[in-house]
């Protein structure tokens, strides 16, 4: 058998569904529902089944159309810094508000895609959020949290 | 039906929902546009925007998104060589070269008349044919729905993998199981959350939407962005030439649209077909039945080899609506995002739909059609302008699709988890679209997991455990018949192809 990346992937996935399987035969039931033709685990425990078998035949099954990914070619390094930043912006989001922390990240975002046009950053960043959270906020009426900009009395 | 109509008119013609398909014709041809951001991409990131609206508007404003975007995608195709989605690849077989000769804005031009003609008689049939497939689908049981979504999940399984229906049917249940984490809809008993509490509603349609098309596309554009094989050859987007058609032209154009348009719209109601397969079927059929002259023109810049994917993408997306608003099952990965939106506006699609809301049922069919009008007026004159949105640069382009991403998971849930959670299924989704494991059938089964285990659940009931439920009615064998022959000439394709 050729191990390629798909078939890892499957393999992954195969210990994956085997673990689901496993949790749904673990779901408690109400005690007269246990022997009833369908409970609550019914339908994970054929879902887990199915993983299984469909991972398991990807696994053993030949592979003639292996996809070969150049990983030299691919940016892993600003992909990487990118979630980085996003998972930073979903960190602070609640605590410091969407204002500051939206604009530091598309601001942010911009800059480690090697951008250096300044005034053009600054407009899509901070302006550009303002007048979003115009549209959502004043326009339709969607509620925004913003403590920071509660701290400051611009929101109410 | 002209009551219906009439309602539909009512409520479409409104200034606000007029707005709402100009908005949504107008961001979707932009979005659409961008090579990798499709239709699906393009109405996720309009739901956290409709959130604010009532449900015919937010569908209407989703509607004329689906449009614009299928529109958006033929101009990249033509202008670009690079198809903003898999509908319009067929496209760029003769309007890339037509580009390439100077002939850019009459392969544009052409593209709109096609798909305004294309979209208008699938409107059409789409009026006649919805309401009685309603009434039908009103004797469908529970195992009939069983074996229908069995059916829809395998077509798509079938027709968007690319030759991988393994990897695809994977991706299936992957969505199945997301969909069942949660509380059990009929006990309430909690499923693998893993006592996390932010788990126990289940993990939100929107998210889910969100990791897998915008923010996983997003990723993926940054990864590729040095892959030579992904780079674009250009065009000039500066000389798209004169968008006038000859009268030679439109008399090519009249003969192909109406069969276009047929196959089209019958492609776009079969579960899970969709727009990418009328298009690629609509190109061949139209190379068979034209003289041996015109023949040697496909892939040179043909007319008719333009205009017949054009006419049958669109003519398939008004397809694609008959099962989701009459069956309440999507028919395809863009619809089916359409009916989680719906799902989340509290109006549940089916049958029973055009009985209980018809002002919404007839809207979105009355809203095709102004819709289809509002492209042509919009898109015809804004050709040349439009084409430069193709010069964004990703720079820009990534960051926004991010904030958009976690603007619609934060607006929803004000939760830092739901916030790791997307990114965590996004870098998952990037990784495996590196590999061909395709996210439309991932979305399809998360769509329809919830329908599938209750009406799974229903059936085994009603026949005391017994799995005879799925060979007593005619209905229901049928319809897995159906399945195994999709599933038998898929594998028969597979093993062909690899001898």
């Amino acid at each position: 058998m050729n191990i390629n990346t798909t078939k890892i992937i499957s393999l992954l996935f195969f210990i994956f569904s085997a673990f689901y399987l496993y949790t749904a035969y673990q779901i408690q039931v109400f005690a007269f529902d246990e022997n009833a033709p369908f409970n609550a685990r019914t339908f994970p425990i054929y879902l887990g089944y199915a993983g299984l078998f469909f991972s398991g035949l990807k696994l053993i099954l030949p592979d003639p159309n292996t996809i070969k990914v150049e990983h030299k070619n691919l940016e892993y390094k600003k992909t990487g810094i990118l979630v980085l930043i996003a998972i930073i912006y979903g960190a602070t989001i609640l605590k410091v508000g969407y204002f500051l922390t939206t604009s530091l990240f598309l601001f942010a975002s911009y800059y480690f895609l090697g951008e250096r046009r300044w005034i053009l950053m600054f407009i899509l960043s901070f302006p550009f959020v303002a007048a979003f959270m115009y549209l959502l906020h004043g326009v339709l009426n969607i509620y925004l949290r913003d403590p920071f900009l509660q701290s400051i009395g611009v929101m109410g | 039906m002209i009551e219906g109509i009439l309602i539909g008119l009512t409520t479409a013609l409104t200034i606000q929902n007029i707005l709402m398909v100009m908005i949504g014709c107008f961001f979707g041809t932009i979005i659409g546009m961008l090579p990798g951001l499709g239709p699906m991409t393009a109405i996720a990131l309009m739901i956290p925007i409709t959130y604010g609206f009532d449900p015919a508007t937010g569908l209407i404003l989703m509607a004329g998104v689906y449009y614009g975007a299928v529109f958006g995608g033929s101009t990249s195709s033509i202008l670009l060589n690079a198809p903003g989605v898999p509908g319009t690849v067929a496209t760029s077989f003769d309007g890339y070269p037509m580009a390439q000769q100077g002939k850019a804005g009459k392969a544009l031009a052409i593209a709109a008349w096609s798909s305004f003609a294309g979209g208008t008689l699938s409107a059409i049939y789409l009026l006649f044919m919805a309401p009685s497939l309603s009434k039908v689908s009103l004797s469908f049981r529970s195992p009939d729905y069983f074996a229908l979504m069995i059916l829809g999940l395998t077509a798509i399984a079938a027709f968007s993998s690319k030759g991988q229906f393994l990897k695809a049917m994977m991706m299936v249940v992957l969505g199945l199981m997301l969909a069942s984490v949660g509380q059990d809809s009929l006990s309430d008993i909690t499923r693998f959350t893993f006592n996390n509490m932010n788990l126990t509603d289940g993990i939100s349609f929107v998210l889910v939407v969100m990791a897998t098309f915008a923010m996983s596309e997003a990723l993926t554009i940054i990864l590729k962005r040095n892959d030579p094989t992904s780079a674009a050859k250009q065009v000039s987007l500066t000389e798209l030439g004169s968008i006038k058609i000859n009268k030679e032209e439109r008399a090519k154009m009249y003969k192909t649209i109406p069969r276009s348009s047929v196959i089209g719209f019958l492609i776009g109601v079969l579960p899970g077909a969709g727009a990418t397969i009328a298009s690629f079927l609509a190109y061949g059929m139209e190379r068979n039945v034209v003289s041996d002259e015109e023949k040697e023109k496909f892939g040179k810049g043909s007319v008719n080899g333009l205009s017949a994917p054009e006419t049958a993408n669109n003519a398939a997306c008004s397809g694609s609506f008959v099962p989701m608003l009459t069956l309440g099952i999507p028919g395809s990965g863009t619809t089916a995002v359409m009916l989680g939106a719906l799902l989340g506006f509290g109006v549940q699609p089916g049958p029973r739909l055009y009985m209980t809301n018809p002002e919404i049922f007839w809207s979105i069919i009355m809203s095709m059609y102004i819709g289809m009008v509002i492209l042509l007026i919009l898109n015809l004159p804004l050709i040349p302008y439009i084409a430069r949105i193709l010069a964004v640069p990703k720079n820009y382009l990534i960051p926004l699709i991010l904030f958009f991403s976690v603007t619609g998971i934060y607006v929803m849930s004000f939760n830092n988890f739901d916030i790791y959670l997307m990114i965590g299924i996004a870098v998952v989704a990037t990784y495996l679209r590196l590999y061909d494991f395709p996210m439309p059938p991932l979305i399809l089964a998360f769509v329809l997991g919830g329908l599938m285990e209750e009406n799974l659940r229903r059936s085994l009931l009603l026949s005391n455990g017994s799995w005879e439920f799925l060979w007593d009615r005619t209905l229901t064998a049928c319809i897995l018949a159906t399945t195994i022959l999709i599933v038998v000439w898929h594998i028969y394709k597979t093993f062909k192809k690899n001898n």
